[in-house]
């Protein structure tokens, strides 16, 4: 008989998978991992050019391979587009401890060093696709940001 | 196992679109390491990798819909030159970091329109890729235009760089809305999108964009065409010679 497959423990193995950029964040915190069935895992990927986006298919067969779930399925899908709407709240508090301004509205970002406002934009493009370059007015650290997308 | 049949007009609507982003992206990469400056370095860079992650999806649709057999690495890397169906415009030099910028700029203020549209496709892949594509490739022309402003309203070497890298990239943007009679018929069944019905539009951005930075539009020109039937410039084939090296010269290598 075939064991009956429990979803949620299937989201708790990948909420332990990390992502390979940015790695106090799972990739469900993210927002990438966007259904979860009995015989099947849905990613998105987050940016189109994204090189993460192979190394996370990896990692997360890995995971489930490691948990038993050898035969539970991974598939990509392009619809509807990841957005950083996605990310859930602890995955941006983590960012900001981190050192990552999350995404947000607002003009300006917070700076994850010293929490001030008075910070500026760089460069609209940091280390990765997702993120733009800061950098704060009031204690002169450079931070990356993650881009509104 | 029932073949599939070839949809040959999904597949050549499906190269034009890859082949746009594949020979752009292939050309920002060529900036790594020679930009004037690291910010500008990782901007350029970042925005070649959405246009080749534009350019896999596109050409292994389009593998897929030739039902032949090839992938997107096929198509990319075991072409030659006449088989390429990208505009004209995207195969043109670097020049200076002006000229980029002016190419950019003309490229990436169409190609979002073109996704605005595409979105609305008839063909599920063709829609979902433009979706997804259209906010990176809004930053792009976002981007582009900034720097166009910053030069155009900069200094008076800098406006003069300027001005001729609009001038050199201007004769390729008829071509961006020609309607042959492919794209035409793509456009009946839906797949495609009809470039002609954003025209205006387009000449409105560019024009105000333009007015910005305080420069004056270039001149029309005899408009060159021919890229989407595979007549391309010389620039093109040294294009592939870089790109395609590796691949040809050692065809099982992996990394």
């Amino acid at each position: 008989m075939m064991a009956v497959i429990d979803r949620e423990a299937l989201w708790q193995v990948l909420d332990g998978v990390p992502d390979p950029e940015i790695p106090v964040v799972s990739v469900v915190e993210l927002g990438i991992v966007r259904d979860v069935r009995e015989d099947r895992v849905t990613l998105t990927p987050t940016y189109t050019g994204c090189p993460a986006t192979q190394v996370i298919e990896r990692d997360v067969r890995a995971a489930l391979d490691a948990a038993g779930y050898r035969d539970v399925a991974i598939e990509t899908v392009l619809s509807p587009p990841w957005s950083t709407d996605w990310i859930s709240a602890s995955g941006k508090a983590k960012l900001h401890a981190y050192g990552i301004a999350p995404p947000s509205d607002a003009r300006t970002a917070t700076c994850p060093q010293c929490g001030a406002t008075d910070t500026e934009e760089v460069s609209r493009f940091g280390s990765t696709p997702c993120k733009a370059q800061w950098r704060c007015r009031a204690c002169l650290e450079p931070f990356d940001r993650f881009k509104c997308h | 196992m029932a073949t599939v049949a070839t949809d040959s007009l999904l597949f050549e609507t499906l190269l034009r679109l890859g082949d746009d982003s594949l020979i752009l992206g292939q050309r920002l990469g060529e900036w790594c390491g020679h930009a004037p400056s690291v910010e500008v370095d990782l901007s350029l860079a970042n925005m070649g990798l959405d246009l080749i992650g534009q350019a896999t999806l596109f050409l292994n649709a389009a593998g897929a819909a030739e039902a032949q057999g090839r992938d997107g690495d096929a198509l990319a890397f075991h072409r030659d030159v006449l088989d390429f169906r990208n505009c004209w415009l995207v195969e043109q030099p670097n020049g200076d970091f002006a000229q980029t910028m002016a190419r950019q700029f003309l490229f990436s203020t169409w190609q979002e329109m073109l996704f605005g549209h595409l979105e609305g496709s008839a063909d599920e892949t063709v829609a979902a890729i433009a979706a997804k594509a259209v906010k990176e490739v809004r930053y792009h022309a976002e981007l582009s235009a900034e720097w166009v402003i910053r030069l155009g309203d900069g200094t008076e070497e800098s406006r003069r760089r300027m001005e001729e890298g609009l001038d050199w990239n201007w004769r390729f943007v008829p071509e961006l809305f020609e309607m042959d009679a492919l794209a035409t018929e793509a456009a009946a069944r839906g797949i495609g999108a009809d470039v002609g019905l954003f025209r205006e539009d387009y000449d409105r951005r560019i024009r105000a964009v333009l007015a910005e930075a305080s420069l004056d539009a270039p001149k029309d020109q005899r408009p060159i065409l021919g890229g989407r039937r595979g007549h391309h410039s010389e620039h093109l084939g040294h294009v592939l010679a870089v790109m395609q090296f590796l691949p040809r010269t050692y065809p099982d290598a992996v990394w």
